[in-house]
């Protein structure tokens, strides 16, 4: 390889016309977390489960460091930290990892699923977690269900953790006939989140509605022919595919961010079960409302104003079509980590014609661009924020997007107050 | 494998990114998968750092793997080279990338950069974040000074007719603790006595300073876990002695300057006897008589905990019931001192087993780092951060130095602050006949946090459920309402090990204070 790169190597077409948006892929120095840091919330979503990473002190410091602070008592989350004498075949990686698993479960007893999570080391070592799952799962059948999924770096980005769980889980789940019709909502959301969609969903008559993942590891809702499914977060294409194998149907939809989207959201959902148009607008008037009334004040804020995002967590598209459609935001740059054409097909038909989409990451020209564009607002990774606002930029960093409730008509304020809050504080701070 | 819950240091090459992003004009490579860029997060988030550090990831993914991951590497090099132009250019590889064997740092010898390369061998499975600070300075350090020639035998010439005596400050570094201003004060008291300061490093210093570190007459090694064996190898090489004391605390930094005299044939005799620091009259004022022998417990690096044993014991006139650190390489410095002041020293990177010690020990003062200090909010202690690790709120506005006599002052007031608050309580269970003072309600400036202003149960008996407990008689209950809560749960759990241990059933006042008597020996 010599000299640097094209910054763009392909250029993509949506739609294959001149509409919609200019898709671009780059190749370079990436600024991601690796898929370990979905870890951080997931062990707070399943509540009865323990994530074990077989890695490296690295792995260990950065979701101690990704998750911010060290505030819990002892975090249902733990490294078994690979050392020179199992790489050296001193020791036996699986007898290690059956001894360490052993101190966990001897340590959290009330645990009922143990992930196992593998990492960049680990598959470098060809570690096989999935053998070692069914071993385990044997030994402690009963007691705890093992299983096992990759949140390594070399083969995830960020919140592609939570896809790589979720799809695990779905291999996992009971067979349900065809003729019993449920509603599967994918991907992790704050309870609060939760339990307004299923008010909603009660209200409208769509039901059963199942969450996955659920609250805890006895949540596994059977699945199969009569299963619609709704993805809640963009990022989790291979759970998806890992639902259509088992027989269940996508409901295509923007995701639940903003009043349209989450509007949009529903609709689908109601389609699917044929609730009469006047019902659904009956039982959505009241919050979408409510969510146009909070928004109405935060878009006289953000209108007009340009904004750019860097490729982070795979929510930038909906946040981005969010941002310009609720919000009136000009969007200057898309990043995306990932773009599958196939989950993102909704959100890419809602984005403006010409607006760049970038998929992948060149770090350095990423930030050139961002100096060249000044644009009023960069939504950016944790360790990128600090410094561009040191260049006079103002930023929203990313990953509170994946902690905080964003979701739902009753969250659509609180989502453009996250982009508010940055231009608020430029206009009162004086020196 | 090592079960791993918190880690009280990164991996090494971490360490080596905070001697990169120290310095002036040098830039690292790293052969590291996209994950590892979090580093970024830890000097811009935790220290507010303005700029990335000076750091290009190769970010190889498995879809690389298969093919030539050394290219990257090379293309990495090229880019930051061109882009960045740096004086030096530092090349490493983390975990993953160490499995690969690519060899980055032989690659970017047969670059042909436009700058020195040094390559570090960073031993991610068997070393940790200090020792990779460590070595990538002494590496630096060596590869830029290796070619000079030393003097044949060993012996420094003398100073040059006219020539003021200097130093060097090796060791401060990005995401140290205090560093940027125990720089400062270091640089104060070294100007008080005529001392000049020819460079510090790494942090602020560019490659060029480093060559002129043989200039000085010695080195200040001010933190020995990132600069102790560039001071050996100084020595070795260049016969400059190295001063060794760290001045934390008005008697180390007395011993500092001392040495420093030494070293530069300097008279400090009037900085050593004015040794400006209220901490000594403010150690001996009348409202510290409660200070004397409180019971504290030291966790932290080896050159905080050390330092923060003689400041305990000698300068504020505490018992110190435990002393410890993570550092292993400088584990023997914390062992001596421990001898030093009669306990067991405790050598772990395993925070539970801090956590034991320290529940315990029972002290009244934890002195930590960020760990101790969330177990000891757990545990109902005070604590004051000591050292690294350490989180943004450790990096504070204020002028707040650890090191010289200012930091001193720091120290007493950041020290007995926690114990002020206990002594406050202590007034304030006075009347807790009082409806306001109701002994279950939480002090009521936080009372807002729970509705109830209950008090959480800390104080609670921590018998095992699974032994049968002694009860307590009615009366014997009233009158440990007595004792301040803030020593109440130590007074219930050693009057209940007592009855157990003489298989008393029920506890009275007399079972009471024959436990008191016990333990108060």
């Amino acid at each position: 390889m010599s000299g640097p790169l094209p910054t763009a190597i392909h250029r993509l077409s949506a739609a294959g016309c001149d509409c919609g948006p200019d898709l671009h892929q780059e190749h370079g120095q990436r600024a991601v977390f690796c898929g370990l840091t979905s870890i951080v919330w997931l062990h707070r979503k399943i509540q009865d489960a323990f994530f074990l990473v077989v890695g490296s002190r690295t792995c260990a410091h950065l979701i101690q460091s990704a998750a911010g602070v060290m505030i819990f008592a002892e975090p249902r989350f733990a490294t078994a930290v690979l050392q020179d004498r199992d790489l050296a075949g001193m020791a036996d990686c699986n007898d290690e990892l059956d001894r360490v698993v052993a101190q966990v479960i001897a340590r959290r007893p009330e645990i009922r699923t143990l992930f196992l999570v593998s990492s960049c080391p680990s598959e470098v070592i060809k570690l096989d977690l999935g053998t070692a799952a069914r071993r385990l799962g044997e030994r402690y059948r009963g007691r705890v269900r093992v299983a096992a999924y990759s949140g390594s770096g070399i083969e995830t980005t960020f919140t592609q953790g939570e896809d790589s769980c979720l799809k695990g889980l779905v291999n996992e789940l009971p067979a349900a006939t065809a003729a019993q019709r449920s509603l599967l909502i994918v991907g992790a959301l704050p309870d609060i989140v939760e339990d307004q969609f299923q008010r909603l969903f009660d209200e409208l008559g769509i039901g059963p509605v199942h969450f996955l993942p659920g609250r805890s590891s006895a949540d596994l809702p059977a699945v199969g022919a009569g299963t619609r499914y709704l993805l809640a977060q963009p990022f989790l294409s291979d759970t998806a595919r890992a639902l259509d194998k088992r027989g269940a149907r996508a409901l295509d939809a923007p995701f639940p961010l903003g009043a349209e989207g989450t509007a949009a959201w529903l609709a689908a959902a109601a389609q699917a079960w044929d609730i009469p148009k006047a019902r659904f607008d009956a039982v959505i008037a009241a919050p979408q409302a409510r969510a146009r009334r909070a928004l109405a004040h935060h878009r006289e804020r953000l209108s007009g104003k340009r904004i750019s995002f860097l490729p982070d967590s795979q929510l930038e598209l909906p946040l981005a079509r969010f941002l310009h459609r609720e919000c009136g935001m000009r969007l200057l740059e898309v990043g995306t980590p990932y773009l599958d054409r196939h989950t993102a097909a909704a959100e890419l038909a809602l984005l403006p014609t010409g607006v760049r989409v970038t998929e992948g990451q060149d770090l350095d020209r990423q930030l050139d661009r961002i100096r060249a564009d000044r644009p009023d607002l960069t939504v950016c990774g944790l360790g990128i924020a600090n410094p561009l606002e040191a260049e006079g930029l103002r930023t929203k960093w990313s990953i509170e997007l994946t902690f905080t409730p964003i979701q739902g008509f009753d969250q659509a304020g609180d989502l453009a107050g996250l982009f508010t809050r940055p231009l608020d504080r430029e206009q009162r701070l004086r020196f | 494998m090592e079960l791993t819950f918190w880690t009280y240091e990164g991996p090494p090459h971490v360490g080596a990114i905070r001697v990169a992003a120290s310095m002036r004009d040098v830039h690292m490579v790293l052969h590291a998968p996209q994950g590892d860029t979090y580093a970024d997060l830890l000097f811009t988030m935790i220290e507010r750092h303005g700029q990335r550090p000076p750091v290009s990831y190769t970010t190889f993914q498995a879809r690389d793997l298969g093919q030539d991951t050394a290219a990257l590497v090379m293309r990495a090099l090229r880019e930051a080279a061109e882009r960045f132009r740096p004086k030096l250019m530092l090349v490493g590889d983390s975990c993953t990338a160490e499995l690969l064997q690519d060899q980055p740092g032989s690659l970017a010898r047969g670059a042909q950069l436009p700058m020195p390369v040094i390559p570090l061998e960073l031993s991610a499975y068997s070393r940790k974040e200090n020792w990779g600070a460590s070595e990538a300075f002494y590496h630096l350090v060596r590869g830029l000074l290796g070619g000079r020639a030393a003097a044949p035998d060993g012996q420094r010439p003398p100073r040059g007719h006219g020539e003021r005596p200097s130093v060097n400050l090796l060791g401060p570094s990005a995401l140290g603790f205090r560093c940027r201003d125990d720089v400062i004060e270091i640089r104060r008291l070294l100007a008080d006595v005529g001392v000049d300061v020819r460079v510090t490093a790494p942090l602020g210093a560019s490659p060029e300073d480093l060559l002129r570190i043989p200039d000085a007459d010695a080195n200040v090694c001010l933190y020995p876990e990132v600069a102790r064996t560039a001071c050996g190898w100084l020595q070795r090489t260049f016969g400059q002695p190295t001063i060794s004391t760290v001045p934390i605390g008005v008697g180390a930094t007395c011993d500092f300057l001392r040495e420093v005299g030494e070293a530069t044939g300097v008279d400090v005799s009037h900085a050593v006897d004015a040794a400006r620091s209220r901490l000594p009259w403010y150690s001996r004022s009348v409202d510290a008589t409660y200070l004397t022998g409180k019971r504290v417990f030291i966790f932290a690096d080896a050159t905080h905990a050390v330092a923060a044993a003689r400041i305990a014991r000698d300068e504020l006139g505490f018992d110190v019931v435990g002393l410890g650190t993570y550092s292993r390489e400088l584990a023997r410095d914390v062992r001596r001192a421990a001898q030093a002041y009669g306990v067991e020293p405790l050598i772990t990177d395993d925070y539970l087993e801090v956590e034991r010690h320290i529940a315990e020990l029972q002290p009244e003062l934890v002195l930590g780092t960020q760990m101790e200090r969330h177990i000891a909010k757990r545990l109902g202690i005070g604590c004051a951060v000591i050292s690294t690790p350490a989180h943004v709120q450790d990096y504070p506005a204020r002028y707040s130095p650890q090191a010289g006599f200012e930091g001193a002052n720091v120290i007493f007031d950041s020290w007995v602050h926690p114990l002020m608050m206990g002594l406050e309580e202590h007034l304030l269970t006075m009347f807790r006949d009082d409806f306001e003072f109701n002994d279950d309600r939480l002090p009521s400036h936080l009372a807002a946090h729970d509705a109830q202003g209950l008090r959480p149960a800390a104080n609670e008996s921590l018998a095992d459920p699974d032994t049968a407990a002694p009860g307590w008689e009615s009366a014997a209950e009233q009158e440990l309402k007595k004792v301040p809560f803030f020593v109440r749960g130590k007074a219930r759990r050693n009057t209940e090990k007592f009855a157990l241990e003489r298989g008393v059933d029920m506890i009275s006042v007399e079972t009471l204070y024959e436990a008191k008597a016990h333990y108060g020996r």
